[in-house]
């Protein structure tokens, strides 16, 4: 099956997610295509690289099962099977939990590359949630990577940051990052009050791999630990589904969200005029 | 609101539209070290020699870097309305004979 990486590899794809700019929803993606990839039968690891600042672990909800994390294994205090958290809501998919105690210089490009060699032979999808920023954590996050992808919210900062970004991984002569454009609120782009998808697209000139509209559920079922592509209810969990199935080859025509403004709001504009 | 400043010409650009007038000018600046002002006098002068053949619609002229693999490449998006008379001042019909016939 044509899939997100065109070349040929030993196993799985390593896919990192990344964005330049913090806040913007890496590890809420992460967490998502995560849990939509193994719910359509994809054996997937989900990979902390935030050493220090571990939370992909609470979004997904398995923050009380850590026993070792990725250090312990780079370092051979702990095998991967140890160190390997099970979802026990879909049996396809794991978690390998960041270090808290420690920092960025934990881990060199080299290590990262070797886990993720290993990692391949057992999963098809390798998702590392890359940190903020372009420093260490950005660097050993991109080095395994057999394909980038950039959340961008459609902002200025976003938008420049991922710019930034997507230059240091071409520099990295990997293969030109897809872009997720994440939080988009359509009907602030009606009213010419955001950037719209297509001057996104226009400003970074790579491939969109998706939109996320900008989602309540994304709050509540973080609070929760219980992701929303987990059901298919909520905008920004379909969003991450119709991801998911293009990750995995899948022809999945791109939509323009359907615009949040509820009866509400459209009714109080109507009087305003 | 938007539509009728537009057929009114009091154009008040949306939020929007100045993200990504900005955007596009720090982003020239970001990928190739030419300064945000450099680039701005870059794209006035760019604006002024044009106008004096044609007119154009100086409010939706772009003037960009795109990142390439190699090369950056200054690119101008210019709006043409019109090509401009062969002389500013308005005159009789046969000028431009007149004109071709003198040089």
């Amino acid at each position: 099956m044509a899939s997100l990486l065109p070349e040929d590899t030993m196993g799985g794809q390593v896919i990192t997610i990344t964005s330049g700019k913090g806040g913007v929803g890496k590890t809420t993606a992460t967490a998502n295509l995560g849990v939509a990839l193994a719910r359509r039968g994809q054996r997937v690891v989900c990979v902390d690289a935030d050493i220090g600042l571990r939370n992909l672990d609470v979004v997904l909800g398995l923050e009380n099962r850590i026993v070792y994390d990725l250090v312990d294994v780079i370092e051979g205090h702990a095998k991967l099977r140890q160190a390997l958290i099970k979802d026990k809501r879909l049996p396809e998919l794991q978690l390998l939990p960041a270090a808290q105690k420690r920092d960025k210089t934990a881990v060199t490009d080299k290590q990262m590359i070797k886990l993720c060699d290993d990692l391949k032979r057992e999963f098809d999808f390798v998702l590392i949630d890359s940190p903020a920023g372009i420093e260490g954590g950005f660097k050993y996050s991109i080095a395994p990577s057999d394909q980038v992808i950039v959340i961008v919210t459609p902002e200025v900062s976003s938008v420049r940051d991922a710019d930034r970004v997507i230059g240091l991984v071409e520099a990295q002569e990997k293969p030109t990052p897809k872009l997720v454009i994440n939080r988009m609120r359509p009907s602030m782009v009606k009213r010419g009050e955001m950037l719209a998808t297509a001057d996104v697209l226009e400003i970074l000139a790579v491939e969109l791999l998706g939109i996320v509209p900008e989602d309540e559920a994304i709050i509540t079922s973080t609070n929760k630990g219980h992701p929303v592509a987990l059901e298919d209810h909520s905008p920004a969990g379909v969003a991450f589904t119709r991801i998911a199935k293009r990750m995995m080859g899948e022809d999945v025509p791109f939509q323009v969200p359907e615009d949040s403004e509820g009866l509400l709001d459209r009714f109080s504009r109507l009087f305003r005029r | 609101m938007g539509f009728l400043d537009r057929i009114f010409g009091r154009s008040t650009p949306s939020s929007a539209n100045m993200a990504k007038e900005r955007l596009q000018l720090v982003l020239a600046h970001d990928r190739t070290d030419i300064s945000p002002e450099t680039l701005n006098v870059l794209k006035d002068e760019i604006v002024n020699v044009i106008s004096k053949h044609v007119e154009i619609d100086r409010e939706h002229v772009e003037v960009t870097f795109s990142r390439a693999a190699h090369i950056n490449r200054l690119v101008a998006n210019i709006p043409v309305i019109r090509p401009r008379p062969p002389r500013a001042k308005p005159s009789p019909r046969g000028t431009r004979t007149a004109q071709t016939s003198k040089s």
